[in-house]
């Protein structure tokens, strides 16, 4: 596999006065081009801290994430991201929000014109030209959770980043969107990091499993492959053995191996 | 003020929605029917304070219009500004001039000191709000200052100046810069995370960080400091304006004190107060065009 994104021997601890926590542990993972990988643990391990790594967000202790054999340390349009919540700015509509990264990405290399035309795209991808006049408080939290999408799609990121964002969601909305995301992985061939801890979402949408071990010091425990073949479908995947067998694994390791410790 | 505004709203949709389902209902008593809701809404707003006006109007004049009263009664100020209230427009030079030349020349003032205090507040504002170090040197010296009386700013600013229009307009800065910069510096530290993790991934420069994210996030924090500080503007000009003279409203008052026309007193805080009332809701309302869709969801 030609490695594309990779986090090479991450390790993060906060210091706060005399006392240091260290949060992430050696930290290796390689991610190939198109591939979709989802990182899956309890609360309070760090994941999203090592999401915030990635995208730039939060600096490395030690170690370093490489992006086509580049170092990335600061955030950029390259890694975009999907926020759990949304993060719309209120005071934009749906369009202007997506287009405020539109005008900055593409300053240079598009029209005014072809800007307009690659927004209500990008817009029309996650099926919200409908709204792209509305402010986000008049729109429900799943077609928030698309206009976000369709933002960090506007930004083409090399990798993106979606963090738990299907999490404030209820269930009908969140497998709706759910299959909207793989039907835009499959037709963009993105490469793409998604936070979870839905077991169910992570071996339905993912290529890899990344499984992480309960913090302080989190570490990768264990790295599965999901065997299934795409397009997927929720409904045929509810009796297939190998996703059964998947879902099983990751169960056992986050209820048995790695059961959540209240303490930490 | 806002509740009764939305019901006004709503009042006439649910009517025409009502149209089409009854198909026999004529149109006419409908919008009659409109008309009389508004006019209703509109009573209940005016009705009340009209009738604690003439009330208090009534009992003002019961007690003063006794022989030997120090204050006129409502119909003798009435008789004796009757000049001053229906031809405001006169000049007969100096600073005999008519009720709006002193109003103007005042809110005039206002208009340059705020201005400049709106101004110089979000700027400093945004400075203290977004660097730790600027809050840790400046905000203690702030909290200082502004406990100051405008007043008592008004002998140094005219021995800096020499001269009474430039030190009023330096009073009114000085009043109303304080809580402009104070609330812009709240708004902008509690500027969501998101919206700057936001920023950073689109990689906004400080420019427009400021302008497209700064700003709005904070409108709401920078428009109460606006509206603070044009109340305390208008506070402050007729007090400084007592003391420099020349023209304006607060000279007025204290020139009618001098020549003892206490109805010309009476009629000159009228229009104070709604002054004052109108330019507070002037911000207001610009705060509510500006803030719209501001808040967060």
């Amino acid at each position: 596999m030609h490695p594309y994104l990779k986090l090479d021997h991450i390790d993060k601890s906060f210091t706060r006065g005399a006392a240091t926590t260290e949060v992430l542990k050696d930290i290796n993972l390689t991610i190939g081009k198109g591939e979709y990988v989802s990182i899956i643990g309890h609360s309070g391990c760090g994941k999203s801290t090592l999401l915030n790594i990635v995208a730039g967000l939060t600096e490395t202790t030690t170690g370093c994430v490489l992006l086509e054999n580049r170092e990335v340390n600061s955030p950029g349009p390259d890694r975009a991201v999907v926020f759990q919540n949304h993060s719309l700015l209120p005071w934009l509509t749906v369009y202007e929000n997506v287009r405020l990264g539109v005008d900055k990405v593409f300053a240079r290399s598009k029209s005014r014109g072809e800007r307009d035309a690659w927004t209500m795209h990008n817009l029309n991808l996650v099926q919200m030209a409908h709204a792209k006049d509305k402010r986000p408080s008049e729109i429900s939290g799943g077609m928030k959770q698309r206009v976000g999408i369709a933002r960090a799609l506007a930004m083409e990121p090399k990798v993106l980043l979606l963090d738990e964002p299907f999490g404030a969601l209820d269930a009908l909305t969140r497998a709706h969107l759910q299959d909207s995301v793989m039907a835009l992985h499959q037709k963009l061939g993105n490469t793409i990091l998604m936070i979870t801890h839905d077991v169910d979402e992570a071996v339905l949408l993912s290529d890899r499993i990344v499984m992480m071990t309960n913090g302080p010091s989190a570490r990768i425990g264990e790295v599965l492959e999901v065997p299934l073949a795409r397009p997927r479908r929720r409904l045929e995947l509810a009796t297939n053995v190998a996703y059964l067998k998947c879902r099983q694994r990751v169960l056992e390791f986050l209820y048995e191996r790695h059961r959540f410790v209240e303490a930490a | 003020m806002p509740m009764s505004a939305i019901r006004t709203e709503t009042a006439p949709m649910a009517s025409t929605a009502a149209a089409p389902v009854i198909a026999m209902t004529p149109k006419r008593p409908a919008r009659a029917e409109r008309y009389l809701k508004m006019a209703k809404e509109a009573a209940i707003r005016v009705v009340p304070p009209l009738v604690v006006l003439i009330l208090s109007m009534m009992i003002w004049e019961l007690i003063c219009r006794r022989a030997g009263s120090t204050l006129p009664p409502p119909s003798k100020v009435f008789k004796d500004t009757r000049e001053l209230i229906f031809d405001p427009f006169f000049d007969h030079g100096g600073i005999d001039k008519g009720l709006f030349w002193h109003l103007s020349a005042s809110l005039q003032r206002v208009a340059l000191g705020y201005s400049l205090s709106a101004i110089v507040g979000i700027a400093l504002g945004t400075l203290v709000g977004q660097s730790v170090w600027a809050m840790r040197g400046l905000d203690p010296i702030f909290q200082v200052l502004r406990t100051i009386p405008p007043l008592a700013w008004l002998p140094l600013s005219l021995a800096a100046f020499r001269d009474g229009q430039p030190s009023a307009i330096f009073v009114i800065f000085i009043t109303s810069v304080w809580p402009i910069i104070i609330n812009t510096a709240v708004g902008i530290r509690n500027i969501p995370q998101d919206y700057r993790n936001v920023a950073a991934v689109v990689q906004l420069n400080p420019i427009e960080f400021f302008g497209k994210i700064m700003i709005p996030a904070a409108a709401p924090y920078i428009f109460t400091g606006l509206r603070i500080g044009i109340g305390l503007s208008w506070l402050a000009i007729v007090a400084a304006e007592m003391l420099i003279g020349g023209v304006g409203i607060g000279f007025f008052i204290w020139d009618a004190w001098n020549s003892s026309h206490i109805s010309e007193i009476i009629l000159a805080l009228f229009y104070v107060g709604i002054i004052g009332f109108v330019l507070d809701r002037l911000i207001a309302g610009l705060a509510k065009v500006v803030t719209r869709g501001t808040a967060p969801n």
